[in-house]
């Protein structure tokens, strides 16, 4: 009566397949547990958007998820220039700042957003003292707004102010381009809303020397393809989020004959021992072509794939390519991990920074399998590193092919979240992350991991069902 | 003095049948009073706290937490009792987990992934999750077999509307048996394949019948279970109607047999219309139904299970079938050791079926004194499952139901049933020996006789072993009947017997 014979899912009491398997007919047992977190209704509401080509709503959300995952997969970001944020992106203007993460207003900043927007302003000269700057802020002087509202993404605090230079990363497939600061390196930076005399003094350079001389060299060598760099870099260690060394090398590599013979001696040389010595330098170009990435994949009507994942030290945010401009939010926690000496988890600042969209994009965390080195954050073993990556897997709708993981026999990453998946089976997105302290100023002070909190993607797909007219 | 402990074990989801097993275990260790184990769950929790277990337990646990709730002599007793739960769910969690790195599906979606042709799926969860899982395996292409209860009647008409839309079956819910190109599904016997197929919206009915056509050398292409509501009413027999449909079309199938409750006046009118109209001859089971109305469609009536099996077998295999055989010895003398007042019948079923068909062949024999002289429990029903399982797995409450039979001067005859097959009780002869024996020995014992008949749903290649289960309970002096049918009869016949020689000379 089955054209194929029996081949059955087995849902429920393990016994029940005992019989069909000693028929000969092939089954298969569901390690089930109830969805959904044991929610019978957010349970039932998935089930309604579960994927069928027959039904009004489960016809859409599927193909608009191919949709979303064509443009995400069929993505190439390529770094084609640096330049002030105030000329590459549009909208950032007058006294303005972007943060990372949904938005926020100055009076509920954590303290390293608040320190890095304080540097930014005396970087460009709004204020001459902090408690001038925090002065300017709390009158509303200075307008606020989201890095993901603009192309960008930031790591960490991610303030961008308009002198700043960016990289400008191009999606030569769909046309959108992504934008990032260049990375500070370790110590006192910026991000982790530093803001001393040494802290400016970097950012002035950036702005004079280095940002000049990287867009003069990228003038010579053309577009940098940075899809290529991370697919190896992921075979060399990287996992394109925490661990960069081997993609800023790559990069370097890149660039460093063009570079010496475009720029000064003095220049191309300052230039080289910056890079030399920041292992991060690339996580913000893998950030950038993330975004370029992801962008390409958003706003498909119907789609469940989370687009951004990001938060700004007091709230998490999420986006799916179905949703628009609408972010679901929840308190975010402060990530497991390793401390600095002398400091521990009443220090730590909540989880901080756009970087996790290189999570979104199936790096980072999610390709855990490739860099070993990072589950030594939280006294993980190898074999660790690989169950995180399959951990994922059930998450996500693609393996993306450009990115083999070796240790899974060269398997794709785990690409496309779906927040259906998410929900579902109550596995949440891992995301690695640097720990800041929770005073401006100090700086970052360990480094771990992170989970997405499940509630805002329950919510995201409840605001999906509403735009899709599901009945409960 | 004795301790109330728990330990709370989190995210570990368990089945409540398995955890009821566990707890069973763990109740029979030394120096435990008493043991439960539920996932903690608002309604579970509210089970522990009237067992009075909960006291101290963690306020944390929720939904997706087990927790094993103790009363034990002391201490010792508890700990002893944690280690073995905690193992006994090792033993579990490394059987559903399978070795080291092979990939584990969780979620529907995973599972297509994994296994792209799956076309059937077999769903056992709480009734409250059921519903999510059968739309999603609909909307993925799959027949739906629903073995859970307890969901809506609205969602049953969603899906089978849906499966319907779809051209896929949806068996249940509450669906206990299925039988799809000889793979079993639920509670099945092994059973001879061949020409015969089945619908059936009762699960022991359409054991049964699958068994006595295997007892008439007949066989078996497909038995289709569609759940016990689906000829009501609102739900309008969608399944009913799809499954004759099937095996019409059924290229194996060359006799159909339908069974089922008497249903709603408009659901029979359209399923005879459409039985009549089957290109197929058509036997139809409408338990204690109108046989009327159904020879009047051109379709073949049968009043009882053995009947339509029988009826079925005969134009399956061109030829009337052979006899079967009861206990040899006379009812009239099973009746000669009772005492004045032994005259009821004490049905003690554990297929829901079975004990309709037991009231329906009693009610023909004895007419209006039937409702008298017998009381027929479905042990299955839900009154009698809640926070235990299914009497065709667990012997438990039936012994106890047994022996208080055995101890009430106005019962003549017990009537049972023992339902062979996968899923079932590996061994529910033996399981209700100890309680047979003493209820003889409590009737015996106070100077009455007792007769104790049964059928054997089954056949020689179940798991449990036909022959083996008959002769174990003809050890015991239990008179055995080749069926549900006969055996309600010859129970009844002692009941009559005992009856009149009640009446006043």
């Amino acid at each position: 009566m089955l054209p194929n014979g029996v081949q059955a899912l087995n849902i429920g009491l393990a016994g029940f397949a005992d019989p069909i398997a000693s028929a000969g007919a092939a089954v298969l047992n569901l390690d089930w547990r109830p969805p959904a977190n044991a929610d019978a209704e957010l349970g039932m509401l998935i089930a309604r958007l579960e994927d069928d080509p027959d039904d009004a709503i489960g016809g859409v959300v599927a193909a608009a998820n191919r949709s979303a995952l064509d443009r995400l997969l069929g993505a190439s970001p390529f770094l084609v220039d640096v330049q002030p944020a105030g000329t590459a992106i549009a909208g950032l203007t007058g006294r303005m700042l972007l943060h990372s993460g949904p938005p926020i207003a100055w009076e509920r900043m954590c303290g390293p957003m608040r320190g890095a927007a304080i540097g930014a302003s005396l970087f460009e000269g709004w204020a001459s003292t902090p408690e001038e700057a925090e002065d300017l802020a709390e009158s509303g002087e200075i307008a606020f707004d989201a890095c993901h509202h603009h192309g960008a993404v930031g790591p960490m605090a991610g303030v961008v102010s308009p002198s700043m230079p960016v990289v400008v990363v191009e999606n030569t497939a769909a046309g959108n381009r992504a934008f990032a600061t260049l990375n500070e390196g370790l110590g006192k930076v910026l991000r982790f809303g530093a803001y001393d005399e040494s802290v400016l003094e970097r950012l002035r350079w950036f702005r004079d020397a280095f940002g000049p001389t990287l867009s003069a060299t990228l003038a010579a060598t053309g577009p940098i393809d940075l899809k290529s760099i991370t697919a190896q870099a992921l075979q060399m260690g990287d996992e394109g989020h925490n661990r960069n060394v081997a993609a800023t090398s790559l990069f370097v590599r890149s660039i460093a004959p063009t570079l010496v013979r475009t720029a000064t001696e003095p220049d191309a040389a300052a230039a080289l021992d910056f890079l030399r010595a920041n292992d991060h330098f690339f996580l913000n170009l893998s950030m950038a072509a993330c975004k370029a990435t992801l962008d390409a994949a958003h706003g498909v009507p119907g789609s469940t794939v989370v687009t951004a994942m990001s938060r700004n030290g007091v709230d998490f945010g999420v986006r799916l390519s179905g949703t628009g401009d609408d972010w679901y939010t929840a308190p975010v926690g402060v990530p497991d991990g390793l401390y600095f000496p002398g400091y521990g988890p009443e220090d730590a600042n909540p989880d901080l920074g756009d970087s996790a969209i290189t999570e979104t994009c199936g790096i980072g965390g999610f390709a855990m399998a490739a860099a070993p080195a990072i589950v030594r954050f939280v006294g993980g073993t190898a074999a660790d590193a690989l169950n995180y990556t399959r951990e994922m897997y059930r998450i996500t709708l693609e393996r993306n092919p450009a990115f083999a993981l070796p240790p899974l026999g060269f398997a794709g990453s785990p690409t496309g979240i779906d927040a259906r998946r998410v929900v579902e089976s109550g596995v949440q997105p891992v995301i690695n992350t640097g720990i800041a302290h929770k005073l401006p100023g100090v700086g970052q002070i360990g480094a771990g991991i992170a989970r997405a909190p499940l509630s805002c993607f329950a919510d995201a797909l409840r605001g999906l069902a509403a735009k899709l007219k599901v009945a409960a | 003095m004795s301790v109330v402990r728990q330990r709370v074990f989190r995210n570990a989801y368990r089945d409540s049948v398995e955890l009821m097993r566990i707890a069973a275990e763990i109740e029979r260790l030394p120096g435990v009073i008493r043991a439960g184990l539920v996932m903690c769950t608002p309604a579970n929790l509210a089970i522990v706290a009237e067992a009075g277990l909960d006291r101290g337990l963690d306020p944390a646990a929720g939904p997706n937490d087990m927790v094993v709730a103790l009363a034990a002599n002391d201490d010792a007793a508890a700990e002893t009792a944690f280690e073995r739960a905690a193992t006994l769910m090792r033993g579990a969690a490394a059987e559903a987990a399978g070795d080291g790195h092979r990939f584990v599906p969780t979620t529907i979606a995973e599972a297509v992934t994994e296994l792209p042709g799956l076309n059937l799926a077999l769903i056992s969860t709480p009734g409250t999750y059921a519903a999510a899982e059968a739309l999603k395996a609909l909307k993925r292409g799959m027949h739906v077999f629903l073995f859970s209860d307890n969901v809506p009647v609205e969602d049953e008409i969603e899906l089978k509307q849906l499966g319907v839309r779809k051209g896929l079956l949806v068996m249940g819910p509450d669906c206990g048996t299925a039988i799809l190109d000889g793979v079993p599904l639920g509670f099945a016997n092994a059973v001879r394949r061949g020409g015969v197929g089945l619908v059936g919206a009762s699960g022991t009915g359409l054991q049964q019948v699958t068994c006595l056509l295997d007892a008439f050398g007949a066989g078996v292409s497909q038995a289709i279970g569609v759940g016990g509501r689906d000829l009501h009413e609102e739900v309008g027999g969608l399944m009913m109607l799809a499954g004759l449909e099937r095996l019409v079309a059924d290229a194996e199938t060359d006799v159909v047999v339908l069974i089922s409750k008497p249903p709603a006046p408009s659901v029979a009118a359209k399923v005879l219309a459409a039985a009549s109209a089957a290109s197929k001859p058509v036997v139809v089971n409408f338990l204690g139904g109108d046989a009327d109305a159904i020879r009047a469609s051109g379709v073949h009536p049968a009043t009882t299970f053995e009947d339509a099996a029988q009826t079925a077998a005969a134009l399956s295999l061109g030829a009337p079938p052979p006899q079967l055989n009861d206990d040899a010895s006379d009812p009239a003398a099973w009746a000669a050791g009772l005492a004045p007042g032994q005259d009821r019948i004490a049905g003690l079923y554990s297929g829901g079926s079975l004990a309709s068909e037991a009231k329906v062949v009693l009610k023909g024999l004895l007419g209006a004194d039937a409702a008298a002289q017998q009381e027929i429990v479905d042990l299955g029903d839900d009154e009698y499952t809640v926070g235990r399982p299914h009497p065709m797995i667990d012997p438990r409450l039936r012994m106890e139901k047994i022996e208080e039979a055995g101890g009430d001067p106005r019962v003549a005859v017990i009537l049972l049933d023992i339902v062979l097959g996968y899923a079932s009780h590996p061994d529910p002869a033996g399981a209700l020996i100890p309680a047979i024996r003493a209820a003889d020995a409590a009737a015996r014992a106070e100077g009455r006789g007792l007769a104790i008949v049964a059928s054997v749903c089954g056949t020689p290649n179940d798991p449990q072993g036909f022959d083996g289960q008959r002769s174990i309970l003809a050890d015991a002096g239990v008179h055995l009947a080749a069926s549900n049918a006969r055996a309600a009869h010859l129970a009844g016949l002692v009941a009559q017997r005992a009856a009149m020689r009640e009446v006043p000379a």
